[in-house]
């Protein structure tokens, strides 16, 4: 018993050493730079007419760094098959935690009003903080507030559903190879046509964006959608 | 030091913190929660970094960098999450096994 608990501190005593070990080169990085620097801003700022957007971050995320947010889309969905990879959603039992007349009613005034200030977030996103992945992100809450609320989606929302989950990122890819016929490189948009460009990829972003949240918090797909044909159990709202 | 710098600090610390917890916790959500300090150290190390500039401005890379990383952050946890939750309806238990079975 003794030498357990000696070898147990030695282990722990010896990752202090090797995180301290890593940490510490990390910490004078941090303290040897310099006071002030400039940063890429001027260089956003300079290029901020072409981009589309008249907000930096926006136009930093959709436009000259467009290539990780098209990864990080992908990420996203790719998040979603593996969630939904491991079975069928599990079965909520109600009995236990019945959905209160307070919650139902909250949910019925704040799912609309979450879903109307995701479009706005959407729209504001090009002149100030905003855009697919904010509105997006409420979109998600909306669904998770739904899902709370007791609802099961109908039989035929599946491919629907499933479809829309791929949106963003199709939307997304189609637009940044067909500026390639318009003779740019892959994701580069025409000047004029940028804005445009992004309001229409950071749209189908939004709802692909929501939806891959509220499938992940179900957690596999819904029985309903696998049992969907006539005569097995399939009930509808 | 600035306080730039003492944010940046703070920031390293944090990640040093969630890493200790990585390995010294063997239950499945407090690892899943000590990778989200990591992460919320380097974000705020970012963060901090975005405020250098001499004027007041913020630089918009590492913010856009940031929040790219918040997306990942929270899908990477929720599938983490969601892995966790099956292996506790299979298995019952929260931790990996320690066994060496074949």
């Amino acid at each position: 018993m003794r030498s357990r608990d000696m070898s147990a501190n030695v282990i722990r005593g010896s990752l202090i050493a090797l995180i301290a070990a890593l940490i510490a080169p990390l910490a004078w990085a941090v303290w040897s730079l310099p006071e002030e620097g400039l940063g890429l801003r001027p260089k956003v700022v300079m290029n901020l007419p072409q981009s589309g957007a008249s907000h930096p971050v926006t136009a930093v995320l959709l436009n000259f760094r467009g290539y990780d947010t098209l990864l990080e889309i992908a990420a996203l969905l790719i998040v979603s098959v593996g969630a939904w990879s491991l079975g069928e959603a599990q079965e909520t039992d109600d009995s236990q935690s019945p959905v209160s007349p307070v919650q139902r009613l909250t949910s019925q005034v704040l799912i609309p009003l979450m879903i109307l200030t995701a479009g706005y977030f959407l729209w504001v996103g090009t002149k100030s903080p905003g855009g697919a992945f904010q509105a997006g992100a409420l979109l998600g809450a909306a669904g998770v507030l739904l899902i709370l609320g007791g609802w099961t989606p109908a039989p035929s929302l599946h491919w629907p559903v499933r479809i829309s989950l791929t949106l963003g990122l199709l939307v997304f890819v189609v637009v940044g190879t067909s500026v390639m016929a318009a003779g740019g490189y892959f994701l580069e948009y025409p000047a004029s046509w940028a804005g445009t460009l992004i309001l229409l990829i950071e749209t189908a972003a939004t709802l692909s964006i929501g939806l891959i949240l509220t499938a992940v918090y179900v957690g596999g797909q819904p029985r309903i959608w696998i049992d969907h044909l006539p005569g097995d159990k399939g009930e509808s709202l | 030091m600035n306080l730039t710098q003492l944010y940046m600090f703070t920031g390293v610390m944090l990640f040093a913190l969630g890493l200790f917890a990585l390995f010294s916790y063997r239950h499945l959500l407090r690892q899943v929660l000590a990778v989200n300090v990591m992460s919320s150290g380097v974000f705020m190390m970012l963060i901090a970094a975005a405020n250098r500039a001499p004027d007041a401005s913020p630089d918009p890379v590492p913010h856009a960098m940031v929040l790219t990383g918040i997306v990942l952050a929270v899908s990477a946890t929720a599938l983490a999450l969601s892995l966790v939750v099956r292996l506790q309806a299979a298995t019952g238990s929260t931790q990996l096994s320690e066994e060496e079975s074949e």
